[in-house]
């Protein structure tokens, strides 16, 4: 059995999270990506913006920082650039990391500065009770959409890969062996990395909306019925496509990294100088 | 004989830039905005010659984050902006006043409120740099106002966020930041430049590496650096280990705290000038370039006989309110000439009187100039 002690801060459990919310499921993946990676404690950067998911640092034994709502990838790239030779990890909620935060998501990507960044997509703002988010499924009812969402949601794939994001995956809070998987490539990868994971809150979201999700199992259950593996996307109808969960490695590119190329810039500017 | 002395003729953003350099700014996040950009410009082809880093974040409120998380992995970091841009910094300005970090903010104010008058001067923001982020929060602002001060204020403005890890205010405004005077460059080890404790060296008797919000007595805590000692950083209230607590007397001691290591130690953040007041009848109080226009006119009425002087808080926060007393409680008139309509009188009116006080307030974008502050106080006398 993997041992977590080594990562954990076990006096500060238990943690803030609810049974059946998908955080956990996914900070035990992380943990053991990040064993695989085997990467010096002292050298990483566990850093988050405000919601559930956010909490996560908080348990996790190595540099952490709790920021603002939605400024995690702002602290994280002042941080990246300051000391390239740091892991610099962002664990976000969707509505932290897209709404709030989205500008920064971006301009991330864009970057390409070497940060991986976690969405912990549970299509909620789980934290403030369970308002939409931009994530929440059309006609869903949320706290603030009585009558059901009316806003069309964001594709985190689609996003990261517009803006220039190199590594792209995304996977599901049920599927944790893909997961793993998933979180370690990111980890791994020169550049700005992303795995988007589909998750569930039934504590603000499930409860709601009681003609789909009937107990948190049910949530979880629907990520298995729903997830559709990438290579099968392509055969799937539009109406199908609405409910599916795709998943898989949609980009693993390489394009020069931001802090490698500031740090030739100063080698570059010495040798001038010398 | 000592070495050719320095000197340059350049302008206060110039001054400010190079004054961050002297005190070993290494890391500078910044988005561009009048009147303040060149500051930015100057540091983007400075700092990677030095080894240090530049980045021009997508806002101002990432700026912010950009320097914070730099200062806690050890830098020496800033940022430099004006009133829009000011405004989008406050929510982490309050982060790095509970979580204690390092930062210089320079804030070269124009006129507002919203988009304003961009390249005109004001002193806009003197309160918003105290009231601006919400919770009750320490805040030290300096206020320069020649070229030269630019210079030695932002060497003062990083000696003040090392030593007391706090984020520190740099109020220049249109005037100051793009005029040029001679100033001359002080040598290194000239000015005293001041570092952040490490626990490493503090007091043995506490494991202060895994308690970084360990405080000894007034003394500010000592900061370990990220990638030294696997601590938690957060903006909720903490203990001292810096984890979050609702525990009340834990929240009541650091609230309490932050701004009492500041505020009970003034003797090291006061700074002010005095001009004229030892028997001064009409004492003017004035900041930054307004205080330029205020030192011309009482040496001007003290020509005429008029017996006037200049009180120039250089710290305005904390307000250097024992000093200011001791000239206004003899004083019959408080005269507060100022580029806004009296966010420096209402700080005035709470020493004396509120009939002693009198404004004088600009908001035009001109420059405030010496004869209406002669022509108001003649008035008077
Ligand atoms: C500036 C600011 N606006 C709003 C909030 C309130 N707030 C806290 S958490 C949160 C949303 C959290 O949702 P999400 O990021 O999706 O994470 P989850 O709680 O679902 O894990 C909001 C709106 C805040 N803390 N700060
Ligand atoms: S409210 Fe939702 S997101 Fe927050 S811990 Fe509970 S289940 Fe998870």
């Amino acid at each position: 059995m993997f041992n977590y002690s080594e990562y954990l801060r076990e006096e500060k459990l238990p943690h803030i999270w609810c049974p059946g919310c998908g955080h956990g499921i996914v900070t035990k993946s992380l943990i053991r990506a990040v064993d695989k990676a085997g990467w010096d404690k002292d050298k990483i950067v566990l850093v988050s913006g405000i919601g559930c998911a956010s909490r996560l640092p908080g348990y996790i034994d190595v540099n952490t920082l709790h920021t603002a709502h939605g400024r995690a990838l702002a602290f994280a790239t002042g941080i990246k650039l300051a000391r390239p030779d740091m892991h610099v990890i962002v664990v976000s909620g969707d509505g932290d990391g897209l709404a709030i935060g989205g500008n920064h998501f971006i301009h991330a990507c864009r970057r390409n500065i070497d940060i991986t960044t976690i969405i912990f997509n549970n299509g909620i703002y789980g934290m403030t009770g369970g308002q939409y988010s931009p994530t929440t499924a059309y006609g869903d009812k949320t706290s603030t959409s009585p009558f059901g969402n009316m806003e069309p949601n964001f594709d985190v794939v689609d996003i990261s890969i517009g803006a220039g994001a190199t590594f792209v995956a995304r996977g599901t809070s049920y599927h944790v062996p893909q997961l793993d998987n998933y979180i370690y490539k990111a980890l791994t990868h020169k550049g700005f990395s992303v795995v988007d994971v589909a998750e569930a809150c039934f504590t603000t979201h499930g409860r709601k909306n009681k003609n789909k999700y009937k107990t948190n199992i049910d949530m979880l259950k629907w990520q298995k019925d729903h997830a559709v593996p990438r290579s099968k996307a392509d055969a799937l109808t539009d109406e199908e496509r609405e409910n599916a969960i795709i998943t898989g490695i949609f980009k693993d590119s390489v394009r020069p990294e931001f802090t490698e190329r500031y740090d030739e810039l100063i080698k570059q500017l010495k040798t001038k100088g010398e | 004989m000592s070495k050719q002395e320095k000197f340059e003729f350049i302008q206060g953003n110039l001054a400010c830039a190079k004054g961050a350099a002297y005190a070993g700014c290494d890391f500078f996040g910044g988005y561009p905005i009048t009147p303040s950009t060149e500051i930015a410009e100057f540091m983007s082809g400075y700092l990677p010659k030095k080894g240090g880093k530049f980045i021009q974040m997508e806002d101002e409120i990432s700026s912010i984050g950009s320097i914070i998380g730099a200062s806690l992995v050890g830098k020496k970091a800033m940022t430099a902006t004006s009133g829009p841009g000011f405004s989008l910094m406050q929510e982490l300005l309050g982060y790095a006043c509970i979580a204690e970090v390092p930062i210089v903010i320079v804030d070269i104010m124009r006129g507002g409120p919203s988009t304003g008058l961009p390249t005109a001067p004001a002193q806009s923001d003197l309160q918003q740099a105290k009231w601006g982020t919400h919770g009750d929060h320490p805040v030290i602002a300096l206020i320069p106002n020649s070229v030269e001060e630019m210079f030695t204020e932002t060497v003062r403005a990083f000696n003040l966020a090392e030593y007391f890890r706090t984020p520190v205010i740099v109020l220049g405004d249109e005037i100051i930041g793009h005029m040029r005077e001679k100033i001359r460059i002080p040598e290194p080890g000239e000015l005293q430049i001041v570092n952040r404790t490490r626990p490493s060296t503090a007091a043995p008797e506490t494991d202060l590496v895994t308690t970084p919000y360990h405080a000894l007595g007034n003394d500010p805590a000592t900061l370990p650096k990220f990638g030294k000692s696997r601590i938690h950083v957060t903006g909720l209230n903490h203990d001292i280990t810096g984890f979050p607590t609702s525990d009340s007397e834990m929240v009541g001691d650091l609230n309490t705290r932050i701004i009492a290591k500041i505020y009970e130690q003034r003797d090291i953040v006061d700074n002010f000038q005095l001009l004229e007041v030892e028997d001064a009848e009409i004492l003017v109080l004035a900041v930054g370039s307004a205080s330029r226009a205020a030192e011309e006119a009482v040496l001007e009425l003290r020509e005429q006989g008029v017996k006037a002087g200049l009180f120039r808080p250089i710290t305005l926060w904390p307000f250097p309110k024992a000093e200011f007393r001791k000239y206004a409680k003899h004083a019959k008139w408080i005269v507060v000439p100022e580029m806004n309509l009296g966010q420096l009188k209402v700080v005035a009116e709470r020493f004396v009187k509120l009939e002693k006080v009198v404004p004088i307030n600009l908001v035009n974008g001109e420059p405030l100039n010496p004869e209406l502050i002669i022509s108001t106080i003649k008035r008077l006398v």
